[in-house]
């Protein structure tokens, strides 16, 4: 199983770095608070709990997603420094753990901030959610998913252009529409009660399967090529 | 490299082919098709929005298949790679003249006739985030450097074709309101399919010969590239580099 051993490998190593300089949880965590402020002054939570459990589902992953695409970059451009991209692109093992072990510390960095971001969402905008609230241990992980291996692998590729920080945004955005889409419903069908979100995890479930193993497939492309 | 064209006088003659049917195309669709019986005139424009929305779904196929025959060919066959990736940006660039064309004459339609311009339903998001992918696989061809861009643009090539039927499925959960496939739907009155067929003929015929010229184009770029890298190094070695 040396293949999972170089995943963990990876995700060590990432998980070593962001312990010691915390670099991208804090701007993350700042960040998204920040979001969450600069929404509240769109429209008044405290008079309309109706319309806030409407679209705070929408704004809790527009945050997020503006959140993990300034962790993203980062993520890379840390490997430029003193080569070590270079030096990945010689070792022996197969290019995809590299990525799968960046995207689970992505992933892990991105859920972080969710477990702190939920509350303060829940008690700044005076959220009292009517469906069932365990579905979102399952939307939370399954979305940050989609959007962590898609921009994983995105900001990787746009590592390789010109104008990397105004890249990976355009590209990304586009490629996670539909994953956006189930994920903003399926937490607004919680929040409000009004409908199952059964439909649209599933949708969740099949966007990440399809595009992990496509992540997967095509990442010695985009981390080989000259 | 040699080069290999298609003779002159086929591209005149297909150049006025195509112009030959568009213009009864138009005759068709303007003069001898009846106007609609509760859209009046207005109905006219999906003489236009149809053939152009529905052929914008073929292009996209094609960018696929020259971003497969690219990533197939780049170790092997460097030349037959450099032809895959013209087709790909070729065609790409076809399906974005497409889109834009159906979303323009969409929303000139729905505006007398929804009296809105635009509203987020199936169809009309599905086409929008088609337009979009396209716009992001072209800029991504734009803001990369030379030597990566083909691999970069085929890999997103192929999320884009994937990234297509998911969001097609997705947007249909989410919500309807076009007005159902108007070919298969059997809503047309047969008097007015000869006005659609003649324009679908004309404006494919023009689609593929502005897909060929961009390909040719392309091909002309890519080695006057190669030209110039080669005069770079000949003048290396002269210096004794």
């Amino acid at each position: 199983m040396s293949y999972t051993r170089h995943v963990v490998a990876h995700l060590r190593k990432d998980l070593r770095i962001e312990w010691r300089a915390k670099d991208s949880i804090n701007g993350m965590l700042f960040f998204s608070l920040l979001v969450v402020v600069v929404f509240s002054l769109a429209f008044d939570p405290t008079s309309y709990p109706t319309v806030a459990r409407q679209i705070s589902g929408g704004l809790l992953w527009v945050g997020l997603l503006f959140a993990a695409m300034t962790a993203l970059n980062q993520s890379w451009s840390r490997e430029l420094r003193n080569h070590v991209l270079d030096a990945h692109r010689l070792a022996p093992s197969s290019a995809s753990t590299l990525f799968l072990g960046k995207a689970l510390a992505n992933f892990l960095f991105v859920s972080g901030v969710e477990i702190v971001l939920a509350p303060v969402f829940a008690i700044f905008y005076n959220l009292h959610p009517l469906g069932q609230v365990w579905y979102l241990l399952l939307i939370l992980p399954l979305g940050t998913w989609a959007l962590v291996c898609n921009g994983t692998f995105f900001a990787a590729l746009s590592l390789r252009t010109r104008n990397r920080e105004l890249l990976l945004p355009l590209v990304l955005l586009p490629i996670s529409a539909p994953a956006l889409l189930a994920m903003i419903q399926a937490t607004t069908a919680v929040l409000t009660g009004d409908s199952e979100p059964g439909l649209w995890l599933r949708g969740l479930v099949g966007y990440d399967l399809i595009f992990t193993t496509l992540c997967i497939l095509l990442f010695d492309l985009v981390l080989r090529e000259d | 490299m040699q080069t290999r064209s298609i003779p002159k006088p086929l591209i005149w003659l297909w150049l006025i082919a195509t112009f030959a049917v568009l213009a009864e195309g138009y005759r068709q669709a303007i003069f001898i098709s009846p106007a609609e019986a509760t859209m009046g005139d207005i109905f006219r424009i999906f003489f236009y929005h149809v053939p152009n929305a529905s052929l914008a779904l073929v292009p996209p196929y094609i960018n696929l298949l020259g971003s497969f025959g690219y990533l197939f060919w780049r170790n092997t066959n460097p030349e037959r790679a450099q032809a895959s990736d013209a087709l790909a940006i070729a065609a790409a660039e076809v399906t974005l003249v497409l889109t834009s064309i159906g979303l323009v004459t969409g929303m000139l339609w729905a505006r007398p006739i929804w009296g809105i311009w635009w509203t987020w339903d199936e169809r009309l998001t599905t086409y929008l985030l088609l337009w979009l992918l396209y716009v992001s696989y072209v800029l991504l061809r734009r803001l990369s450097s030379s030597g990566q861009t083909h691999t970069l643009a085929a890999v997103l090539s192929i999320f884009a074709a994937v990234d297509v039927p998911i969001t097609f499925m997705s947007i249909r959960w989410w919500r309807t309101q076009h007005p159902g496939p108007v070919l298969t739907g059997g809503q047309v009155d047969k008097s007015m399919l000869p006005a659609i067929f003649w324009n679908i003929a004309g404006w494919g015929m023009w689609s593929a010969a502005v897909l060929c010229f961009r390909y040719a184009l392309e091909r002309r770029r890519q080695k006057l590239d190669a030209v110039k890298s080669q005069e770079f190094l000949a003048e290396g070695d002269a210096r004794g580099y």
